[in-house]
């Protein structure tokens, strides 16, 4: 019923010899492969963030989403369970639902009222019959013909996920069991609640925003507030997981320390020239069952899960066009968190986000490679620390898991 | 000098401050146990309390400042506000004021684009007792809910 869309090929794209380790600067700046991709990855058989359960926690209730930059609805429906249907009217390709958010038993288009049910099905055309005998939809318009892609979906730990093709693996079997682990140890079995909403614009392909989440090699060296304040990170362990089909990744460091105080995790030395003037900031509390003060995961193609000691928060990434991106990021707490714990959460969230103490950084170095490669469309980037494949590694000194996504992105793309 | 006009040339001179890269000088503008926070219409609309800076004591703003000093990369810029008359909306039990101010900045990046890079109203809690009207509080909530990358300097 569905009509899918043209395949655009990539028969036209530039060659790219094999391998993982040399990434041609074409993919970063060109219309066709922002097209290609839409088709191949983020309309295949993906899996994509499209939010929180909690954010439709009650019937009826939805909000708006996208797929790569295709618009979608995410809704609860009345008997509990998550839908998701692409936001355009099957008339002639109106949004549907046109609030972030909301609560509605069902959406009727603004345009001419054609009118979907929770699950995004046609239930009615206005005027179908015309009036008095007049006009109308010819006599074998079949309602059931027509209406918007809907979304397969996957429930994990209260993160929505959907794909467009409903022939794609089950999400755990396309996470692996190592990353279902690492989602699983952040929320304990708890429920989310949301503490903020952001839209962060990146001047660069979100391609290079993926590759910055992947990259544990740039972590101690382009941000330098940790160093700067002499926040003890001696000692500090850590290791990449990377998935049998490298799209997925966990990059984690822990505090090897018996027991960190809450001193310890202001972390000032006596002899350091810069010391926070509050160290409040980060007096976290025990909140994971494990020494682990850093974990970024990443779901291939868009999305992040974060924890940075206490503060918490899940990014994904829309592309819009070759060299731009809206990030949205969503901090979040829990339910059961104590007003104390969630005054932690707000002041640890001045580390993330596009003024983040740690995360600021990042929303510049994408534009300096998108502006630095604008003459070089047949150059290309080294990817060759810690080899060339993309493998799990123990050292962080490493772009596998950065090869990882290249490896899932070519099998995806078929080039 | 009445409460309109103390709360006004408070707010030009903080806003200079930040115009005029002295930073330094910019938490002076507080009390000692103040909350600062940059959040959104949106997120100010549904009650949700995160922000995108989020001080909550002046020696906080003395972090922000001295990381992006000597920690922070981010692209050298400039911001010029543009600030409103303040509107006075009450007077507190202890004698606070809190006032509601329309404010627009402008950005300059360093290839020398000017863009309108936020609008917003800051809504302050001003404590006018001592010599300089101090913010006991100041939320600064931006009309849009997109934020260009890399909200470094204060707003
Ligand atoms: S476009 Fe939706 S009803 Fe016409
Ligand atoms: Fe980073």
């Amino acid at each position: 019923m569905n009509d899918q869309p043209a395949d655009h090929g990539t028969d036209a794209l530039p060659d790219w010899a094999p391998g993982l380790s040399r990434i041609p600067y074409w993919l970063f700046q060109r219309q066709d492969v922002a097209d290609a991709e839409r088709t191949r990855i983020f309309h295949g058989p993906s899996w994509n963030y499209l939010g929180l359960a909690a954010e439709v926690p009650n019937p009826g209730d939805y909000r708006c989403t996208w797929v790569g930059d295709t618009p979608v609805v995410m809704v609860r429906d009345d008997h509990g369970e998550v839908r998701a249907w692409e936001n355009r009217c099957a008339h002639r390709g109106a949004l549907i639902a046109v609030e972030n958010q909301g609560n509605a038993k069902s959406f009727a288009c603004v345009y001419h009222a054609w009118t979907y049910d929770q699950a995004g099905t046609l239930t009615s055309v206005a005027f179908q019959k015309g009036i008095k005998g007049q006009g109308g939809m010819p006599r074998d318009f079949d309602i059931c013909q027509h209406g918007p892609r809907k979304l397969k979906i996957a429930v994990l730990c209260g993160l929505v996920f959907a794909s467009f093709d409903h022939a794609a693996v089950p999400l755990e079997e396309y996470l692996g069991e190592a990353i279902v682990a690492r989602v699983q140890r952040v929320f304990l079995g708890r429920t989310p609640k949301i503490l903020g909403r952001f839209t962060q614009v990146l001047p660069n392909n979100w391609k290079l925003y993926a590759e910055n989440t992947r990259d544990s090699y740039h972590a101690s060296i382009l941000h330098l507030f940790f160093t700067t304040f002499k926040i003890n990170r001696l000692g500090m362990k850590g290791g990449i997981i990377v998935n049998h089909h490298g799209g997925c990744h966990v990059s984690w460091s822990s505090n090897t320390q018996p027991k960190a105080s809450a001193d310890d995790y202001s972390g000032l030395r006596a002899d350091s020239g810069y010391q926070l003037a509050d160290p409040t900031l980060l007096r976290g509390f025990d909140e994971f069952r494990d020494d682990v003060t850093l974990q970024i995961l990443s779901v291939f193609p868009g999305f992040i899960l974060q924890q940075i000691q206490n503060a918490l928060a899940v990014r994904q990434m829309v592309p819009r066009g070759p060299d731009k991106a809206d990030l949205h990021w969503t901090y979040f707490g829990f339910e059961e968190d104590t007003p104390e714990q969630t005054e932690v959460r707000l002041k640890m969230a001045n580390l993330m986000g596009t003024g983040g103490f740690i995360s600021m950084e990042d929303g510049c170095v994408g534009g300096f490679v998108q502006r630095g490669i604008a003459g070089a469309a047949d150059q290309q980037a080294l990817l060759m620390m810690g080899g060339h494949d993309a493998d799990s590694q123990d050292s962080r000194v490493t772009e596998s898991s950065i090869r990882g996504f290249w490896k899932a992105y070519r099998a995806a793309m078929g080039i | 000098m009445d409460q309109h006009t103390t709360i006004a040339r408070a707010q030009a001179a903080q806003a200079r401050c930040i115009d005029n890269n002295l930073l330094e000088q910019w938490p002076d503008f507080f009390t000692q146990s103040c909350l600062y926070k940059i959040t959104t219409l949106e997120n100010h609309t549904l009650g949700l309390p995160a922000g995108l800076m989020h001080a909550f004591s002046r020696a906080m703003l003395v972090d922000r400042i001295t990381a992006l000093r000597q920690a922070n990369i981010y692209e050298r810029q400039l911001y010029r506000h543009i600030i409103g008359l303040p509107a006075i909306l009450a007077t507190e039990a202890d004698g606070r004021v809190r006032s509601e101010t329309p404010f627009l900045v402008v950005r300059i990046l360093r290839q020398g684009e000017t863009d309108l890079f936020a609008t917003g109203r800051y809504l302050d809690l001003w404590d006018l007792g001592g010599e300089n009207a101090l913010l006991a509080e100041r939320i600064v909530v931006c009309d849009s809910s997109r934020i260009d990358t890399q909200l470094a300097l204060p707003l």
